[in-house]
């Protein structure tokens, strides 16, 4: 199935500009699970009737793994080069699923020549739903238990921790926190480049703490809104052997559930 | 003015003059560090300030150890009031030179000394979660001798203190009751009068000498404590102050930008550019090193947070990385900066002025490469600091002089650098197969 999706050439060679441009990075590229993500958003936002594109082949990596590895200079020469794309659109709204992508465009551009409004995916379809261009009717999650795993980009990084539990408010369904979460949540062992890495030696790997605690809270799905978090979480969930009970989902993909897409 | 008023001019002198040094020490040490400007969105600053620090407003995430901490807090910034008034009467020679206030002073002083009990309260209550409970927290590789027994002598010297005072108000008020000369009838005692039957047996002449030991060993206990902060973690109860005000208020996940990497990739970037030319250096000094290899090369703002630390463990216990047995501690990244901070300085001292190699550096000797990638930048521990502490900032800075200037990050990293680098991605993606998801 190919899905349609319009890029930020085409519509400017027919003279068009969008309302939002999709940054879809790269794990929302390449990463297998990611994809399932990205498409999810893709389908709200077509269901919606919201006039998007991508920058497709001219989209390159932020730069944030290669900031957080402690080298500057191929942080900077990706974001120049993705401002100049950018710029040269003269695009103003980003609209994105991944926390890490959001926190580099939005907080990291700027100093470099690039100010966009930038979103978080949850803080975009929050919106879509409350203009009534989406509708969700909590559908098949209806009072089963969800825990949401607040990412770090998102939540202590940028003060954004409503607009995912609205979003999930809208499913119907019980919402459960651990123990650790909002500005105490504890990190899902990704962030930092760690992503890309060995694990320093330790007891044990963070993301399986993490999940440990994401279990404890006897969920049917545990919620994310980043694609790292959500690598990190289902690696969790079956180093426990739960895969079978607990599904690992991001807010887009139980939205666009929810809503039958 | 006799002896006893010039012997206490000469205390307070000498007390406040030595301290002056060691704050200019501290000062010096701090401006090592390299500029960074936090001068800006002055109002918020202010606002930070009154509430991180006047308003305690991050210690209260923990609620037990929040209020105790706030009692001895507000208990030590009123009691200082008292202070004041010692001292007046110490260089005038007067006795409780502020009781013409009348009915207000009784009150102030009946408030000071349900204070000073609280005071006392928390004290054994902190002494008993360290020395009986032993907190996880107050524990870790950092948490070596001295920073233990640091600990343990602030909460001792402030009992004492506390005991000086409440004994010196009692015998103060046995005197006064006996109408021994210049004990003018003065402050209402609530707690201190419970201390009275231990001394109401002695003669008014003892009583006398005993009053003037509380009163001397208060004041100079507290000389001898002022003189004591420098070296201790408990400087924070200054420190706390500027470096709330000089927090960073950008988004926490926010790294600091290097504008002198953006003058250079935009040359290279720039394609009118002269490839042979020379940037200009300056006055013709070396360039500055990429990132952070020692004590100088970090902002002067990480070097005040280092002097800030108090110690709590605050950000280790909520570290991912040390919670899952990772050689990091966030706490033991800002005493090991302090740690070197305080040696450069006194290789400074000792060498008349100027820094001497020593062939030590904070990266390798204190910090290792082992904990600086251990950190998953969650900001965590920058969340949890009640004092707006930042160590990732250092551990950035670090990081960035390992690959910059040693070019030794882990060797997955340096697989994911050159895929950013060849293909615009952290994995082998082609960037042209962008677009494949649309195709599946
Ligand atoms: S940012 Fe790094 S040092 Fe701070 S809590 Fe997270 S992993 Fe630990
Ligand atoms: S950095 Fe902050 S939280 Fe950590 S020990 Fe120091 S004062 Fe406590």
């Amino acid at each position: 199935m190919t899905t349609r999706v319009p890029t930020m050439s085409e519509l400017t060679a027919s003279g068009e500009t969008p309302e939002v441009l999709f940054w879809v990075g790269c794990a929302g590229s390449f990463d297998d699970r990611a994809r399932k993500i990205t498409k999810a958003f893709v389908k709200l936002m077509h269901h919606a009737g919201v006039k998007f594109a991508v920058l497709g082949t001219e989209e390159s990596c932020t730069g944030d793994p290669a900031r957080r590895a402690g080298n500057e200079f191929l942080f900077q020469m990706q974001a120049l080069q993705n401002i100049q794309v950018l710029n040269g659109y003269g695009v103003r709204r980003i609209v994105t699923a991944c926390p890490h992508c959001f926190n580099t465009i939005r907080n990291e551009y700027p100093e470099l020549g690039g100010s966009y409004e930038v979103l978080h995916h949850s803080q975009f379809l929050n919106t879509l739903l409350r203009e009534g261009r989406l509708k969700v009717e909590g559908g098949s999650f209806r009072g089963k238990r969800i825990t949401f795993h607040d990412p770090c980009y998102l939540g202590r990084g940028n003060g954004e921790y409503e607009a995912p539990r609205e979003l999930l408010s809208k499913l119907d369904a019980e919402l459960v926190e651990m123990k650790r979460s909002r500005a105490q949540g504890l990190c899902c062992g990704a962030g930092g480049a760690q992503m890309f890495k060995e694990a320093e030696p330790g007891d044990r790997e963070v993301n399986i703490a993490r999940s440990e605690e994401a279990l404890g809270t006897a969920p049917a799905v545990i919620a994310a809104g980043c694609p790292f978090c959500n690598t990190m979480m289902t690696d969790g969930v079956k180093h426990f052997e739960k895969e079978g009970e607990v599904a690992v989902k991001d807010l887009a993909e139980l939205i666009a559930e929810a809503a039958d897409l | 003015m006799g002896v006893e008023n010039i012997l206490f001019i000469v205390a307070l002198a000498v007390g406040i003059g030595l301290f002056a040094r060691q704050v200019r020490r501290i000062a010096r040490n701090v401006r090592l560090g390299r500029d960074e400007d936090r001068s800006d969105r002055k109002a918020e600053r202010w606002g930070v300030m009154a509430r991180v620090a006047l308003g305690q407003g991050k210690m209260v995430v923990r609620p037990v150890a929040g209020i105790m901490h706030i009692l001895i807090y507000v208990g030590f910034v009123l009691i200082n009031l008292e202070v004041l008034e010692i001292i007046i009467d110490g260089i005038f020679g007067t006795h409780r030179v502020l009781s013409f206030l009348g009915g207000f002073y009784d009150l102030m002083i009946a408030v000071f000394e349900w204070l000073a009990l609280g005071v006392v309260v928390a004290c054994v209550v902190f002494l008993a979660r360290r020395l009986v409970i032993r907190i996880p927290r107050f524990k870790g590789r950092e948490m070596t001798s001295w920073p233990k027994r640091d600990a343990v002598y602030i909460l001792l010297i402030e009992l004492v203190l506390m005991g000086a005072l409440l004994k010196m108000n009692a015998v103060d008020q046995l005197l006064q009751e006996r109408g021994a000369e210049h004990f003018v009838k003065a402050g209402s005692f609530p707690v201190s009068s419970w201390l009275t039957p231990f001394f109401a047996g002695m003669d008014t002449g003892t009583l006398l000498v005993l009053e003037r030991v509380y009163w001397w060993a208060h004041i100079l206990g507290i000389l001898a404590f002022l003189n004591y902060l420098p070296i201790s973690k408990h400087f924070h109860i200054i420190l706390a102050f500027p470096n709330t005000w000089y927090s960073k208020l950008e988004p926490r996940t926010q790294v600091r930008n290097m504008p002198r990497i953006t003058e250079e990739v935009k040359l290279m970037m720039d394609p009118s550019a002269d490839p042979y030319a020379t940037p200009a250096e300056g006055d013709g000094a070396p360039p500055e090193r990429f990132g952070a290899r020692d004590v100088q090369d970090l902002s002067w703002k990480s070097l005040l947070d280092a002097y800030t630390c108090t110690e709590c463990g605050r950000c280790t216990s909520e570290c991912p990385a040390n919670l899952t047995g990772k050689l990091l501690s966030p706490r033991k990244i800002m005493m090991d900066t302090r740690d070197r901070l305080e040696e450069v300085g006194r290789n400074i001292d000792a060498n008349n002025g100027t820094f001497q190699d020593d062939g030590k550096a904070l990266l390798g000797d204190y910090i290792s490469e082992e904990e600086l990638w251990a950190c998953t930048t969650c900001n965590a521990c920058t969340q949890a600091c009640p004092v707006n502490i930042d160590p990732v900032a250092i551990i950035m800075d670090m990081r960035r002089n390992l690959v910059m200037e040693e070019s030794r990050p882990r060797p997955a990293l340096t697989t994911m650098l050159t895929n950013v680098e060849n293909n615009g991605a952290p994995w082998q993606f082609a960037q042209s197969d962008r677009m494949k998801w649309t195709e599946e």
